[in-house]
């Protein structure tokens, strides 16, 4: 029944959006730029937004850049030299609010500009928390987690379980690879020195709690590799450089389920994140109607399921999760490698937004400081 | 002249020869000039003038008097040294500048400029940004109360409008348009009475930031909007000045009523003043430093990116040393220098005797092995980068070697890499080619048969290549250093994959503030810096070697 | 005893060539015995080896040296596989191949092949020892790239050498990579995009340079060191600031010839791309032609003037062909400069340009896969059949001018 409902819908949906197109070719761009961050991420894209809708909309021509590491510096950039040359951006939500802070994306009207679920319910609520500032279009949660070389663990020690294992080098001796930027490393820091976990931004929020979360990352700076690319982590493990390392639960994924590597990962303190889209400030008539037809398609209920067929993210929206289903090429439930999974999901790390807008330009000073020491 | 005339020697055309040589030497220059002009061209437009726009960045500090233009002029009486915060009149426009300034969304550019200087300014900037509108609201709400009136769009707009303000509206739309840095022009469908604007003077301000805003930037109409939070905040300084209620009593225009019922209830308006309104918000808004560091960044050119980039800081007591531990690029500069140093030495000792084996087998032989020193150079930087990744790591394929051959022990393998020792592999592996082809070159000028010719006078091998033969390559070595080093200097992707932290260089630093902290103007003072330690260096090549001199293969 | 090798082929077996190899055989003896954890027996085994086999090669004299060389490799291959298996067997394969060539090399007197015959021992051994040193360099050169030819096989997407590849099993290797290079337009657009830009910005900056060097050349130029600096300057400044700089100043022009002079978006996106690498690769054009031009003789182009030759045709005529290998390897640099950039076209570039470097370099950072590598191979095969095809042709041209009446 359910699955005649979506059916029904999305054939809707696709028959609006056809028509919709068919009508309004004259005030369309044919070709867009979309930014995004390359890899098996960027192919999830591609295969569950991107071919569907070229494949509705004949003519149009989708280019992809794979620059969304830079996407804040690029876009200022663009800002300033009045020449925005991207469509659509894939941003995690913390640049989303800074990008949105400074005026370089343009802000949405979710239940104007994004499709109603299914069942009727607004976009707004669909979303629900998540839409977390006004500019910015979830499409994905994510957890930022750690992984570990099962086969390196050291003889006579338990598998780690717990997040402060990273910094627990007499029992798991071996490097680690964390990322070179605060977010995440401080709230770890701050976890495994006591503090208590709704304490955690209060007290980063001070100098002293600053101090004190990188004197605990000061305990492990020698075993510690920084990493700044999505695909090191899994790399380095790959390659037992590293026995631990923080990444993104999907490229873990990738690396335990896909390539068969011997790694485990853990699901303690993983901390929840977003990512989605942005649409910069500013764009032609043209190309912003263009971007809007695409985005309505791109986000809505059956889209974003569909995209967990690739990569083992969670959908933004609250009515795709039922319709998450299994792994594209192994046939796997994904249902269990989503970080939105109840087994998974036990003990989270809930990301605070606001703080790091307000806070990142400071503590980001400082962090850069104490690595070049 | 004309003493020398008589002994003029004429040319075949019958033009003294003196004239006839200057003309063709002239003719020569301008042949000359015109085959170069076309290139000089070229690189001045598509190359130095980038360049000079770049570093010019390194100075620039617009951004702060363009945002808060009446904080800037009011802050130049304050003094510093008191350990006072400013005055009311600084907090008052203050929150003018910095409503329209979050309007635009520029308050939290500011507010990273500034952090660059003072950490923590930026969340100040961003908090309080969000909050301005809560401080308007305890005048708005009192307001509203007193007259019902003051809630209507329109009733706001009779009461402001009028007649002879144009040029009030024009400075307004002025410091709007410098702020964004986009022309505001186009019809406003407002002209603020210049009656009212004498009467109500941060009203005014306000209310025309309000509505040349709504009308440019949102494409709204004046009259159908609500007003911004900042004009009823405004109005509530207005209502502080004798002199504005003196006035009020005696005016009869649009909206007389409701401002007289204003001030016949004053007492239901907050007592206290916008700085402490600013205070109760975030406490750091009335200490000294933070006002110290605006006012000492008020000025539109500013020497705290070079300051900043040679760890130093500007303070209200003068230039200061920064403490001790944010000292960071005086060691990086020289870290740099002295590992482009290394590498440089390392590309003369593996190269010279490379390019001595080229220069001497027959041309044969010399062109295959000559494949194999262009080889590495025509394979990707970024591949040979990723090569010497797999080799160099722990688990990697030298490390691998060893302790299967058993030198090295399992536990403790080698560390090549994330550190300046792989750095220092990598890049001469990368850069040797660069040493060896000009070398090559140099020496092939060199005759054979000047070595054997000092040898059979009785020179031993040492001192016939010493004397004799070491000398004449020093162009090369000159050349391929010279070339070597400035490349290496200006690295930066390969020490980023392979150096670690203690293996990276200024350059690295350089690209992250460009691309993730953002603070261009730092980016660009290392970078001037950088510039000069590299034309200077070159000014000496140029000096000692001639830079005629450098060969690259050929 | 130098008096001795001048006159007699072979050195003497009992006071040179067993000694010698077995110092060599020694060096082997130990770093086997190292894996074993026994050096000391190693050392001495190998010794013993070494100088028996010199022994043994020396009574030999009929067999013809390769046969030799090879016949031992096997036999230290097979005798390492009892040992250490397969990898035991390549290792030995490769110890058996140095012993050989060492021994046969030493014993036949071969290492004097290229030294004067008047050289002292010492003299000799220097030679010797500075070739070993040359070719260590030439090893270290091209080292690196054997892994990237080896990995790019790899049946995993991973930059790490499997079990399975290092045991040459078949299944530790594929050619999925190379069909992801070869078949997806993720990688041949940008190739289209680098054989468009960088061969364009080439002869750019070939063209403009080699007419500046000819200028710069003349005896009287005005100012010559500072245009020469400023014609340089694109080689000196760090790349990550010309990129910046570059950007700042091409989005406006871009806007400029988009808007006013209405040309297509894609169209200026190549030409900010093909003007920076074009101005990149100036200096290099500029210091190699006026290196060769140094060199030229000006009564060259006098003698053509006088014969009535125009300036034109004296400069393609005469000039031309002779400073045309510094025109050449000049131009080769601002190819490669173009061909092997990354920084600048990620900022001046837009998607629609990306480049090969830029496909690699957000390849390396989002998805560390071995599809970078097949890329590379190829470019390599590519550029050696080039230096190759570039060496016959030099030959071909030197034997037809060798072959001509004069």
């Amino acid at each position: 029944m359910k699955f005649i409902k979506t059916l029904s819908a999305t054939t809707m949906l696709a028959l609006v959006a056809t028509s919709g197109a068919a009508l309004a070719d004259d005030h369309m761009a044919s070709d867009m730029t979309l930014v995004s961050w390359g890899g098996a991420y960027q192919a999830s894209q591609i295969a569950a937004y991107a071919e569907p809708y070229t494949a509705m909309n004949e003519g149009v021509t989708i280019t992809w850049d794979e620059s969304s590491a830079e996407a804040v510096a690029k876009l200022r950039a663009m800002n300033e030299a009045k020449n925005v040359t991207w469509d659509l951006v894939d941003v995690v939500a913390a640049d989303a609010l800074r990008l949105c802070d400074e005026g370089l994306a343009m802000e949405i009207d979710p239940n104007e500009d994004l499709a109603a679920a299914p069942d009727g319910t607004s976009a707004e609520d669909d979303f629900g928390d998540l839409l977390v500032s006004e500019c910015f279009i979830p499409q994905i949660v994510y957890s930022t987690t750690v992984g570990y070389r099962s086969d390196m663990v050291p003889a006579g020690a338990a598998a780690p379980t717990d997040i402060c294992a990273l910094f627990d080098t007499k029992t798991y001796p071996g490097m680690r690879s964390l990322e070179k930027r605060p977010i995440n490393n401080m709230e770890w820091a701050l976890l495994c020195d006591g503090v208590a976990k709704e304490d955690v931004y209060d007290v980063l929020g001070t100098p002293e709690g600053q101090e004190q979360a990188l004197a605990k990352l000061g305990t492990i700076k020698d075993s510690v590799i920084w990493w700044s690319a999505g695909a090191d982590t899994p790399q380095l493990l790959a390659d037992g450089e590293v026995f631990m390392g923080s990444t993104y639960n999907g490229r873990l994924f990738s690396a335990i389920v896909e390539q068969g590597q011997p790694i485990s990962m853990l699901w303690d303190a993983q901390v929840f994140d977003l990512d989605g889209w942005i649409i910069p400030a500013g764009l032609p008539e043209d190309r912003l109607a263009r971007v809007k037809d695409f985005v309505k398609f791109a986000t809505d209920t059956q889209r974003l399921a569909d995209q967990s067929k690739y990569i083992s993210y969670g959908p933004a929206r609250a009515s795709s999760a039922p319709l998450v289903g299994k792994h594209a090429s192994l046939g796997i439930d994904m249902a269990p490698h989503m970080p939105t999974d109840p087994e998974n999901s036990k003990n989270t790390f809930l990301y605070n937004y606001e703080f790091w807008a307000d806070y990142r330009d400071d503590i980001d000073a400082k962090f850069q400081a104490w690595l070049a020491q | 002249m004309s003493d020398t005339t008589d002994g003029l020697v004429l040319a075949a055309d019958g033009r003294p020869l003196k004239q006839s040589l200057r003309r063709a030497l002239l003719r020569q220059k301008i042949r000359a000039l015109m085959l170069i002009a076309p290139l000089l061209l070229f690189v001045v437009v598509t190359f130095i003038v980038p360049i000079l726009s770049m570093l010019f960045r390194s100075v620039e500090n617009d951004i702060v008097p363009v945002t808060l233009p009446g904080v800037v002029t009011e802050l130049a009486e304050w003094d510093s040294s008191t350990g006072e915060p400013p005055s009311e009149e600084v907090f008052r426009n203050l929150y003018i500048d910095l409503f329209k300034a979050s309007e635009a969304k520029q308050h939290t550019r500011l507010g990273t400029r500034l952090n660059y200087e003072q950490t923590g300014l930026s969340s100040l900037f961003r908090t309080t940004g969000r909050s301005l509108d809560d401080i308007g609201e305890e005048w708005q709400d009192p307001l509203e109360d007193i007259d019902a009136n003051f809630k209507d769009g329109a009733f706001w707009f009779e009461m402001m409008s009028g007649s002879d303000g144009d040029t009030f509206l024009e400075q307004r739309r002025d410091l709007l348009a410098e702020m964004i840095g986009e022309s505001m022009a186009g019809d406003v469908g407002f002209v603020p009475s210049e009656q009212v604007a004498k009467m109500l003077p941060w009203t005014s301000r306000a209310y025309a930031d309000f509505a040349i805003w709504t009308a440019i930037a949102d494409n709204d109409v004046v009259a159908e909007e609500d007003p911004w939070e900042a004009v009823y905040g405004a109005l509530g300084m207005d209502l502080t000045s004798p002199d504005t209620i003196s006035a009020i009593g005696s005016y009869s225009g649009p909206g007389a009523e409701a401002l007289q019922a204003a001030v016949a209830n004053l007492d239901h308006l907050p007592q206290d003043g916008f700085r402490e309104a600013f205070a109760a918000e975030n406490g750091d808004w009335v200490s000294p430093d933070v006002w110290a560091t605006i006012k000492l960044y008020s000025p539109s050119v500013t020497p705290g990116y070079f300051l900043n980039a040679i760890d130093m800081e500007l303070t209200p007591d003068g230039i200061e040393q920064k403490p001790e531990n944010e000292q960071i690029y005086t060691q990086l500069f020289i870290r740099t220098l002295i590992m482009a140093l290394i590498i440089t030495a390392s590309c003369i000792v593996l190269g010279y005797p490379v390019a001595w084996l080229l220069a001497n087998l027959p041309m044969r032989t010399s062109s295959i092995l000559m494949i194999l020193v262009l080889l590495p150079f025509w394979t990707s930087l970024l591949v040979r980068t990723s090569a010497w990744k797999v080799l160099l790591q722990q688990q990697g394929v030298i490390n691998e070697i060893l302790v299967w051959l058993g030198f090295v022990n399992d536990a403790d393998r080698l560390i090549l890499m994330n550190n300046a020792t792989g750095t220092v592999i990598a890049m001469t592996h990368i850069l040797l080619p660069f040493m060896v082809l000009p070398l090559y070159s140099v020496m092939k000028t060199v005759p054979p048969s000047y070595l054997r010719a000092a040898k059979s006078l009785g020179a031993t091998n040492w001192t016939a290549f010493w004397r004799v033969y070491f000398p004449q390559s020093v162009p090369g070595i000159g050349a391929g250093s010279i070339l070597v080093f400035i490349l290496a200097i200006g690295y930066y992707i390969t020490p980023e994959i392979v150096g670690g932290t203690s293996g990276v260089f200024i350059s690295n630093r350089i690209a992250y503030h460009i691309s993730s902290s953002l603070n261009w103007g730092l980016a660009a003072a290392l970078g001037t810096i950088l510039l000069i330690v590299v034309l200077g260096l070159y000014w000496c090549y140029d000096r000692i070697v001639g830079i005629d001199n450098v060969k690259l293969g050929g | 005893m130098s008096s001795v090798i001048v006159n007699v082929k072979r050195p003497d077996l009992l006071t040179f060539t067993m000694p010698f190899v077995a110092v060599f055989g020694a060096m082997f003896g130990f770093i086997t015995g190292n894996i074993f954890g026994a050096p000391s027996i190693g050392l001495i085994g190998g010794a013993i080896v070494g100088a028996v086999l010199a022994g043994i090669l020396a009574r030999m004299t009929k067999i013809n040296r390769r046969v030799k060389i090879w016949g031992i490799a096997i036999i230290f291959g097979l005798a390492g596989a009892v040992f250490g298996g397969l990898g035991g067997f390549f290792g030995g394969l490769l110890v058996g191949v140095s012993m050989g060539w060492f021994a046969t090399w030493v014993g036949t007197g071969k290492y004097r092949a290229g030294v004067p015959t008047y050289y002292t021992p010492g003299q000799v051994l220097w030679h010797n020892t500075f070739l070993f040193i040359c070719a260590f360099v030439f090893f270290f050169l091209i080292a690196p790239l054997i892994p990237v030819v080896w990995l790019s096989f790899n049946a995993e997407n991973f930059f790490t050498f499997t079990p399975e590849m290092l045991s040459f099993k078949a299944e530790g290797y594929s050619l999925k990579h190379y069909r992801d290079f070869l078949g997806t337009d993720e990688w041949m657009v940008p190739l289209k995009n680098s054989l468009i830009i960088a061969p364009i910005a080439t002869i750019i900056s070939v063209s403009l340079g080699t007419l500046a060097a000819i200028g710069l050349s003349q005896s009287h130029v005005p100012g010559r060191q500072t245009m020469m600096a400023i014609l340089i300057s694109p080689m000196i400044v760090p790349l990550i600031i010309s990129a910046t700089g570059m950007f700042f100043f091409y989005a406006p022009l871009g806007n400029w010839l988009e808007v006013t002079l209405g040309l297509n978006q894609s169209f200026v996106g190549y030409v900010k791309v093909i003007l920076a690498h074009a101005v990149l690769g100036i200096p290099f054009v500029i210091i190699t032609v006026t290196a060769t031009l140094v060199g030229f003789d000006k009564s060259l182009t006098r003698a053509a003037a006088n014969m009535g030759a125009n300036p034109v045709t004296t400069f393609f005529r005469v000039q031309m062909p002779l400073i045309l290998p510094g025109v050449i390897s000049g131009g080769l640099f601002a190819f490669i400069t173009s061909f092997d950039e990354v920084v600048v076209v990620l900022f001046v570039g837009s998607a629609r340009q990306q480049t090969l470097p830029w496909q690699m370099y957000t390849g390396l950072r989002e998805q560390i896969s071995p599809t970078i590598l097949a890329a590379a191979t190829i470019l390599v095969a590519v550029s050696i059949l080039l230096l190759l095809t570039v060496e016959l042709l030099r030959r071909r041209s030197e034997r037809l001018r060798g072959m001509s009446p004069t």
